[in-house]
């Protein structure tokens, strides 16, 4: 943490320190002294390259001010440069801990543009990936943010678990992580033998490992005594704010776009949202270890339920066609060369496509113009949006809280910059 | 989704109670609704929408721009709007020019807009009037040009190298 500035304003001087002072500490009454402070961008609390421009009266947050685009690397406008099937592996990148999730929100969006129907296997390979890379990058998110409040062991159970994750991403496509699995009209494989017996014994597994984690920090009384009672804001300033995801459960509101609007027959599948009450630290951290618990019963009965059948489209103008064919015939042979020399085209127009990350609402916003490049991809990526909260979580609070409401919101920089 | 009746309806509401000429056109493509508005009647028809309806819209989702180059005018506002209690969504927009890219601010409304319309000023240079923090958000405060309009060239960022540092411009600023 880099004390900077240091701006000193006594009440008792006559003339006020002007020019030099920031616009927020001007309009609080100059009792004791502000000062600013800059945390960030390199730090290791800020969960990437997070910039937190604070307003202290002591040891108390009076403003605190967010400033991002560190990482910002332009990944939509070279979206817009490349052909449908190659931009997955961009907006993979952006949110890099749920990259299924963006690239779920991309093929969706591109999906209703064509309007093309994702065969049904497909859609429960998506739901168990999905639902996967949720405890992932929930289990990053409980690694890093008990590591902020102080705890250095649960890191090492949560990476313990999350490598296992990454292994079955690394199984079904070949990549631990941005794996590229999902296409436009399905995935871009079936699952190999033995998938579904591994998923099967992780989820065994992992429902002790959550006990375990659970009680490591539920009894711990400085782990209840940093997050109780911190960072609350209330259900309709989040509403206004745009905040979705776990943050807005946790105040009770039991928003969730699985269970709102079903995509990809979330409908089958029978699960619950889980709640908190006031909106505390503590009830985010409650509401994200029960979602471990229902991603895993999701994920369970999607491998039940898998219904058999072709894992991506069988429509030769969009998925590839099966490696076999090109051997024989000479239709598939040319629709092979197309779609790796031209890629497919879309109609133009323009669709918006919302999931529910593990962040909130992911929604992507696709514009065609006919050719074979998206002519705009947008990501409203819910960190961006979240991330706004920071200063009604902060204000009067001590600063050792905001570094707790950073954590438990979960910002992912790659997101928020993009 | 509002259907494409219900959309006319929503459109028909908003001509009688904010302007007779608010609503510049409605489209309705691939089952989501669309309603184009008049730049300047932005704020009002938003705000009509967002309580004195009678379907209300009281959450803003997601505000992005666009640019539809060729078209004219070339810059576009959306605006995602989110009914949790009939789990619909309504997309409204607003197009303006280059020459003028100029949109009445929505924070007021809806505060979430905050960042997201300095997203959309950043990229596309529209101009947010009365906005209470209009700067750049992810590009360099001192950056020149709007990076996401399709005119502006892809690599049109210089890129340091050792071989090139001292033919690039502000490198030892």
């Amino acid at each position: 943490m880099t004390d900077r500035a240091g701006e000193v304003i006594h009440s008792e001087l006559e003339e006020p320190i002007t020019g030099t002072r920031l616009t927020p500490a001007e309009q609080l009454e100059p009792e004791t002294e502000l000062f600013t402070v800059n945390i960030g961008p390199q730090h290791p609390a800020t969960h990437g390259v997070l910039r937190l421009f604070c307003t202290l009266e002591g040891e108390v947050v009076r403003d605190v001010k967010p400033l991002v685009g560190y990482v910002h690397t332009g990944i939509e406008k070279s979206c817009e440069d490349h052909q449908y099937w190659k931009t997955i592996t961009f907006v993979e990148r952006m949110d890099y801990l749920s990259y299924y999730f963006n690239a779920m929100a991309f093929c969706m969006a591109v999906e209703r543009l064509l309007e093309e129907e994702v065969p049904p296997r497909a859609q429960y390979l998506r739901v168990a990936h999905l639902e996967l890379n949720r405890i992932a990058s929930h289990l990053f998110w409980l690694g890093t943010a008990i590591l902020d409040i102080g705890a250095i062991s649960p890191i090492f159970y949560a990476l313990r678990d999350r490598e296992r994750v990454l292994d079955l991403f690394e199984m079904s496509g070949g990549q631990r992580m941005h794996t590229r699995y999902f296409q436009v009209g399905g995935v871009i494989e079936d699952i190999p033998p033995g998938w579904e017996g591994e998923v099967r014994k992780f989820c065994k597994e992992f429902e002790t490992r959550i006990d375990q984690i659970e009680d490591l920090l539920d009894q711990n009384e400085i782990f209840l005594q940093r997050t109780r009672n911190t960072g609350i804001v209330s259900e309709e300033r989040l509403l206004a704010l745009g905040v979705t995801g776990p943050l807005l459960r946790a105040t009770g509101n039991p928003w969730d776009l699985r269970k709102a609007t079903p995509y990809s027959s979330y409908d089958h599948f029978d699960f619950k949202v889980p709640v908190g009450t006031i909106g505390d630290n503590y009830d985010r951290f409650r509401v994200r270890i029960q979602e471990f618990r229902e991603s895993l019963k999701i994920i369970e009965q999607a491998l039940d339920g898998m219904p058999e059948g072709p894992w991506i489209t069988t429509n030769r103008k969009v998925a590839l066609p099966p490696r076999h064919e090109l051997a024989t015939s000479m239709e598939a042979l040319i629709h092979h060369f197309k779609l790796v020399t031209e890629g497919f085209r879309v109609p133009p127009g323009e669709a918006y496509a919302a999931i529910e990350s593990p962040r909130g609402e992911l929604g992507c916003y696709v514009l065609a113009d006919g050719s074979a490049k998206p002519a705009r991809v947008h990501m409203r990526d819910p960190s961006f949006v979240n991330l706004q909260a920071v200063p009604d979580m902060a204000r009067g609070e001590l600063i050792a809280d905001l570094i707790t409401s950073v954590a438990f919101l979960d910002p992912i920089l790659g997101g928020i910059d993009r | 989704m509002p259907d494409a009746t219900g959309l006319e309806l929503i459109a028909q509401r908003v001509r009688e109670q904010v302007a007779e000429d608010a609503v510049a056109d409605t489209i309705y493509h691939r089952g989501q609704a669309t309603i184009e508005v008049a730049p300047t009647s932005v704020h009002e028809v938003l705000d009509y929408l967002r309580d004195r309806d009678d379907e209300p819209w009281p959450y803003l989702m997601s505000l992005h721009g666009v640019d539809y180059l060729p078209d004219e005018p070339r810059l576009a506002v959306h605006y995602q709007l989110l009914s949790m209690e009939r789990l619909d969504r309504l997309n409204v927009r607003a197009r303006v020019g280059v020459d003028e890219p100029k949109l009445p601010t929505v924070v007021d409304l809806f505060p979430t807009a905050d960042h997201q319309e300095r997203e959309v000023f950043d990229m596309f240079g529209v101009v947010f009037e009365g906005h209470p923090d209009l700067r750049r958000i992810l590009m360099p405060e001192d950056y020149e040009g709007f990076p996401q309009r399709r005119d502006f060239p892809m690599g049109g960022e210089p890129v340091l190298f050792t071989y090139n540092e001292h033919e690039l411009p502000r490198w030892y600023d």
